[in-house]
């Protein structure tokens, strides 16, 4: 392990002994300074993570932070340009065949044939795992059940459900039963019948003591599923802890207040003197949001506040903390979305929205 | 070797649960067989010969040689969907999705020469030579749509999507078919056109047909050069050639892709 992994370790996991720590954990996967370019763009800056053996970390961040070519780097898809990687102990430049034996893939690229049934993808991945015949079939057997499928174990995949086929899309990734699973944006895309669907299965999967790397855009997804969660931002990881550490960081819930124009430096001078707390405007929308602890009984005591100060906000609420909140305490800046060869195909242009800061 | 197998499985498969795809695949080359038969059959002066004689064996080289496009539009379209990259994420040879991919194709083109050879005969064609001598012709058809195919791997991976894999190969194979002794004589073109379709593998694997076939290729041989005299030593050179580029390029470009 080089230093800067225990130095940022030790910031944001506060209480833990540092050295034990390193000594005493079993990483199912490791990656140390990945960089990746492609062209101008810095897909991953210098990414280190780490997952220990039976756990789940949760990869969170926004859309081009980085997430997708950290899955890929891992999964032997992609050659970093500098840096090391490790998946069970083996390294993922030199000996990919062997990681791939042990590895299970499924997220927002990798794929099934969508002419084919359900039953005929997993016998076939089966083969290519180098089950026999029969064995194959047996599998797909017990993962169509598995996963509620056999129902629609003999319809083409172009007629499941979005909720159906990534169902399905995870029970090919799961034939070998593999060391390590990869999750890339599992749910993303899914309605949220589907989601909830999804985390049941995964949780099931996590309880059965698989080694997780899930990547996500939705706090609330890495909350739910995830032991550990990274942040990352520009293809570096900025913080790790747990959702709690992490959420505390953020600072929980916070209330945000929408008033006229006229009125907004004047309520976020109360709001920050109430909740004891630094608050954030946005200009545009005439929106004061602060860090609440005590969650309802602040926002009452807000109104209060208002009312007594002959304000009317426009509109006033709790807000869970998002993503966004997560990066505006840790970077200053709301959550970029930033253009880079793997999302080349939505053609988004870089984004400006950075919060304003006080 | 399994692997590939499997793959080229999955391909014949996917005809079974969507045989639309079969019969769309037959049924253009049916259309041009019909078409040049009965539209230029009574325009093209062909001495001692009908035309469909002459027609059979160059539209038979021109749908394998359009195995080019069916092989790079299915694999841009597994690149696109996501496929490819499971594919590689599984413990199985670099090579066996290529491999299995090219032998799909083939297999298709087994099928497709069938169906046209059955409504060939129907229209009129007869083959004069012996069985030997026409088995060894469709052997030459597979194995050139089979060299064409690997052409169709490096183009489908080399491309960001789908549509410009296909026009990609129809601005190539379009004119690589037609500027050539398959439909037409080319004592039409001008002088250096000429050399163009006597030197064009199309050329030399229509005029090697034909002769398997026990025809004089009429539509050819206007400069008496190596080609014309020798079509069919000169067409396995071309088969041997494109396998032997576009084998290596088409396995060390799968190796690396990366979808987008």
């Amino acid at each position: 392990m080089n230093g800067d992994f225990i130095g940022s370790e030790a910031i944001v996991i506060t209480g833990e002994v540092i050295g034990v720590v390193i000594v005493s954990k079993k990483y199912a996967v490791v990656a140390e300074n990945l960089v990746k370019t492609y062209g101008e763009t810095r897909a991953l800056d210098g990414l280190s993570l780490e997952v220990e053996e039976g756990t789940v970390l949760g990869v969170l961040g926004p859309n081009g932070a980085g997430k997708t070519t950290t899955v890929r780097i891992l999964a032997t898809l992609l050659t970093p340009d500098s840096g090391h990687a490790s998946v069970a102990g083996i390294d993922v430049v030199k000996d990919p065949q062997k990681v791939r034996e042990l590895i299970g893939l499924s997220g927002q690229y990798a794929a099934v044939d969508e002419t084919l049934t359900g039953w005929d993808n997993l016998v076939m991945f089966g083969r290519l795992y180098h089950l026999n015949v029969k064995g194959a079939k047996e599998r797909a057997t017990q993962l169509l059940e598995q996963f509620s499928l056999t129902d629609a174990a003999r319809r083409p995949i172009k007629t499941y459900s979005g909720g159906m086929r990534r169902r399905l899309d995870l029970a090919a990734s799961l034939i070998i039963k593999p060391k390590v699973l990869f999750l890339d944006e599992p749910t993303t895309g899914l309605d949220p019948r589907g989601r909830l669907e999804m985390w049941e299965v995964i949780d099931e999967l996590v309880k059965g003591g698989v080694t997780l790397l899930l990547t996500t855009q939705y706090l609330e997804e890495a909350d739910q599923l995830a032991d550990e969660i990274a942040v990352i931002d520009h293809g570096r990881v900025i913080a790790r802890g747990t959702s709690d550490s992490l959420k505390k960081e953020v600072g929980g819930e916070r209330l945000e207040v929408t008033v006229e124009q006229s009125k907004v430096a004047e309520t976020a001078k109360l709001l920050s003197e109430l909740t004891q707390s630094k608050a954030h405007i946005e200009e545009g929308l005439h929106r004061i949001s602060v860090v609440a602890h005590g969650g309802s009984a602040r926002l009452i005591e807000a109104v209060r506040a208002l009312d007594a100060a002959q304000i009317s906000p426009l509109d006033i609420g709790l807000k869970r903390p998002s993503l966004d909140d997560v990066f505006m305490s840790l970077t200053g800046h709301v959550a970029e979305e930033i253009l880079t060869e793997e999302e080349g195909g939505k053609k988004k242009g870089k984004k400006d929205k950075r919060g304003n800061r006080k | 070797m399994i692997d590939g197998l499997i793959i080229m499985k999955r391909q014949l498969l996917q005809l079974i649960r969507l045989p639309e795809v079969l019969i769309f695949s037959t049924i253009q080359p049916v259309m041009f067989v019909l078409l040049f038969r009965y539209v230029f059959g009574g325009a093209i002066n062909t001495p001692g010969t009908d035309y469909v004689q002459l027609l059979m064996p160059g539209i038979f080289v021109q749908t394998v040689a359009f195995t080019v496009a069916a092989t790079a539009i299915g694999l841009s379209e597994d690149m696109s969907k996501g496929l490819i990259d499971r594919f590689r994420s599984l413990p199985i040879s670099r090579s066996a999705v290529v491999l299995g991919r090219t032998l799909g194709d083939a297999t298709l083109n087994i099928v497709v020469l069938i169906v046209m050879g059955l409504t060939g005969v129907l229209v009129g064609w007869r083959p004069s030579s012996g069985a030997l001598s026409i088995a060894a012709g469709f052997g030459m058809l597979l194995l050139f749509g089979y060299a064409m195919s690997w052409m169709g791997v490096l183009v489908g991976l080399s491309v960001r999507d789908t549509r410009v894999a296909n026009s990609v190969v129809f601005l190539f194979v379009f004119p690589m078919t037609f500027l050539s002794n398959a439909f037409a004589p080319t004592t039409g073109m001008p002088k250096p056109l000429q050399y163009v379709a006597e030197w064009n593998p199309v050329s030399t694997m229509v005029a090697g047909i034909r002769s398997l076939f026990g025809l004089t290729n009429q539509f050819g041989a206007t400069a008496n050069s190596f080609p014309s005299q020798h079509p069919i030593t000169m067409s396995l050179i071309y088969i041997i050639l494109i396998m032997v580029i576009f084998i290596p390029l088409s396995v060390q470009k799968y190796k690396k892709v990366s979808p987008r």
